[in-house]
């Protein structure tokens, strides 16, 4: 079921300066979010997707296009009505923007009390929040006493405060290190899952794509070059942006300078060896080659898990004879795909 | 030495009740101008351009205002003021005019301290604000002024020592004050120890001013 539906969404900013040109920060974008997706918006800076994160939650106007949110139309809503469906949307960012003046509980408590929410429930509200982030002791503690990892979960924290549907996680773990990545990847994974909440993740890391969302959109100049599920896109992506992406996480295939170093140390042909399907692994493609006889050796590529799907990419270079080569990889079957290295 | 001793302990009630005099004029305008200050200030922090009240209007007028009125050295704008003081209070010259005219300079001086540490706060913090469904008058008071406060607290410490600056220069609108006082008994009748008492003492003042700032404020910043 729908729960977001951007359509044909532009927004254009006004010249910084008299007589120049309007940015358009996101042009003609239209994407389908259904409840209980954990979507990916990847892109580097400047692509657009901070931009589209805010214009779902009203807090940039669009210039074109509609944002339905439950059905309702956010664009054409009045401030005051925009409030409301702000009530039911969470946000996290990159710099967690906690209110310093307030302690940890203050801040969780805060969407509280913007939502009228009567003292004694607040707190009763926010002690089950804090649990469920791991981060009860810290209650009456101030953010700058906390590392930025619980200042993330804190964060989140605030964000499902008023028990929104959806979340918006703006670069939220951009400023974390990787093991405190991982952590808070976790919780949003549990929001997820647990909670039953729609989250709309915006990133430039591919890593965090890869660990937490089912679909994904590759931005790039304000557009969407390309969506689907995260799977497919990581095994198949269509455009230069994706496999850039793609390649800053798996170490897939060798190019220029790297495929002329292995070249010069291996003499043979080289293959890719891209497995998409459970039922297929390196084990399969090394006994088909060993039981021809063939010498090979592996020489780049990894193997990862994908939403839980295996997926790898390796390169290998072979010696023998080339009608056993061709019988030994027909051989292999379906779910393995391989391609030689002629560049 | 003793003659010292005894010129200040003859000293002693007049220095007291001039002292007690600047004071009331420092906190008086600092009550009127602080809370006059506060309004402007924020006013023009919440209305500039991208702001979460923006009224590029209002922020021109009130920006402009500021700007002329500020710059006023106070002896001036003291003297400049009398009609309107006559007008608003009833008279033009004495402690009431005084505070009235203080307060009015610091309404504008202040608002301009204001306005400079509110602009600090994070504007992330106020998206957040905005992201829970918070109104921008509940964004003033719960994030912006609260987000303020430490710095707030230390424009305002500098604010009371520039009224006590400017308390000085009362008896040219016939004021009392430890200002007056120096002068008109001090450098006009050649007593040295008169004018150094009326210093020491507000050296003295300014030094627990800045102190209590000071204090204050780390402990709102909680460093």
């Amino acid at each position: 079921m729908t729960h977001i539906r951007i359509t044909e969404v532009s927004k254009t900013y006004p010249p910084q300066r008299r007589g120049g040109a309007p940015v358009t920060a996101v042009d003609a974008v239209s994407l389908e979010i259904d409840k209980g997706d954990v979507f990916g918006v990847i892109g580097y800076s400047g692509a657009g997707k901070s931009t589209l994160v805010r214009l779902i939650n009203g807090l940039e106007p669009v210039t074109a296009g509609s944002i339905e949110v439950d059905g309702v139309d956010v664009t054409t809503l009045s401030e005051a009505k925009l409030r409301q469906v702000r009530q039911g949307i969470g946000m996290i960012f990159q710099r967690f923007n906690l209110l310093r003046s307030r302690t940890i509980r203050g801040n969780v408590a805060y969407p509280l009390e913007v939502a009228g929410i009567p003292r004694a429930q607040r707190a009763a509200r926010v002690d089950e929040l804090l649990e469920f982030v791991g981060l009860s002791e810290k209650a009456d503690a101030y953010p700058e006493q906390l590392s930025g990892g619980q200042q993330q979960r804190v964060g989140i924290a605030r964000a499902l405060a008023a028990s929104p549907a959806i979340l918006l996680a703006d670069e939220a773990t951009s400023a974390l290190d990787p093991e405190t990545t991982d952590e808070v990847l976790d919780l949003l994974a549990r929001v997820n899952r647990e909670l039953g909440v729609t989250i709309v993740v915006i990133t430039h890391e591919m890593d965090v794509i890869t660990r937490i969302a089912n679909k994904v959109a590759v931005m790039e100049g304000g557009r969407v070059v390309e969506q689907g599920s995260t799977y497919d896109v990581f095994t198949s992506p269509r455009t230069d942006t994706a496999r850039r992406f793609v390649r800053t996480v798996v170490r897939a295939l060798p190019d220029g300078d790297a495929l002329a170093a292995l070249r010069a140390q291996h003499r043979g042909r080289f293959f890719t060896i891209a497995f998409t399907d459970a039922g297929a692994s390196e084990a399969r493609v090394f006994g088909a080659l060993a039981r021809a006889g063939l010498d090979f050796q592996l020489v780049h590529g990894g193997v990862d898990d994908i939403q839980g799907r295996v997926y790898g990419l390796l390169t290998i270079v072979v010696r023998g004879d080339d009608e056993a080569i061709a019988t030994a990889l027909d051989g292999i079957g379906s779910g393995v795909t391989i391609t030689e290295v002629t560049a | 030495m003793s003659d010292l001793l005894d010129q200040l302990t003859t000293l002693a009630p007049d220095l007291l009740e001039q002292t007690g005099i600047t004071l009331w004029l420092v906190v008086a305008s600092l009550l009127f101008g602080g809370v006059g200050g506060l309004v402007v200030g924020t006013t023009l922090t919440v209305t500039r351009r991208g702001a979460i009240l923006a009224q590029p209007v209002v922020y021109g007028i009130l920006n402009a205002l500021v700007n002329t009125i500020r710059p006023i050295p106070f002896i001036i704008f003291l003297v400049a003021l009398q009609p309107l003081a006559r007008a608003v209070i009833g008279k033009g010259i004495g402690n009431e005019a005084i505070i009235f005219v203080m307060s009015l300079a610091a309404t504008f001086g202040i608002a301009r301290i204001v306005e400079q540490n509110l602009v600090t706060v994070d504007p992330g913090v106020i998206e957040a604000a905005r992201s829970t469904g918070a109104s921008p008058w509940r964004i003033v008071f719960t994030v912006i002024l609260a987000e303020g406060a430490g710095p707030l607290i230390l424009g305002y410490t500098f604010a009371i020592i520039a009224l006590i600056d400017m308390s000085a220069v009362a008896g040219m609108a016939g004021g009392q004050g430890l200002g007056n006082y120096a002068v008109a008994y001090g450098l006009r009748q050649f007593d040295e120890v008169v004018t150094w008492s009326a210093l020491v003492i507000i050296i003295v003042v300014t030094q627990v001013v800045q102190g209590l700032g000071n204090w204050l404020a780390r402990r709102v910043l909680r460093r």
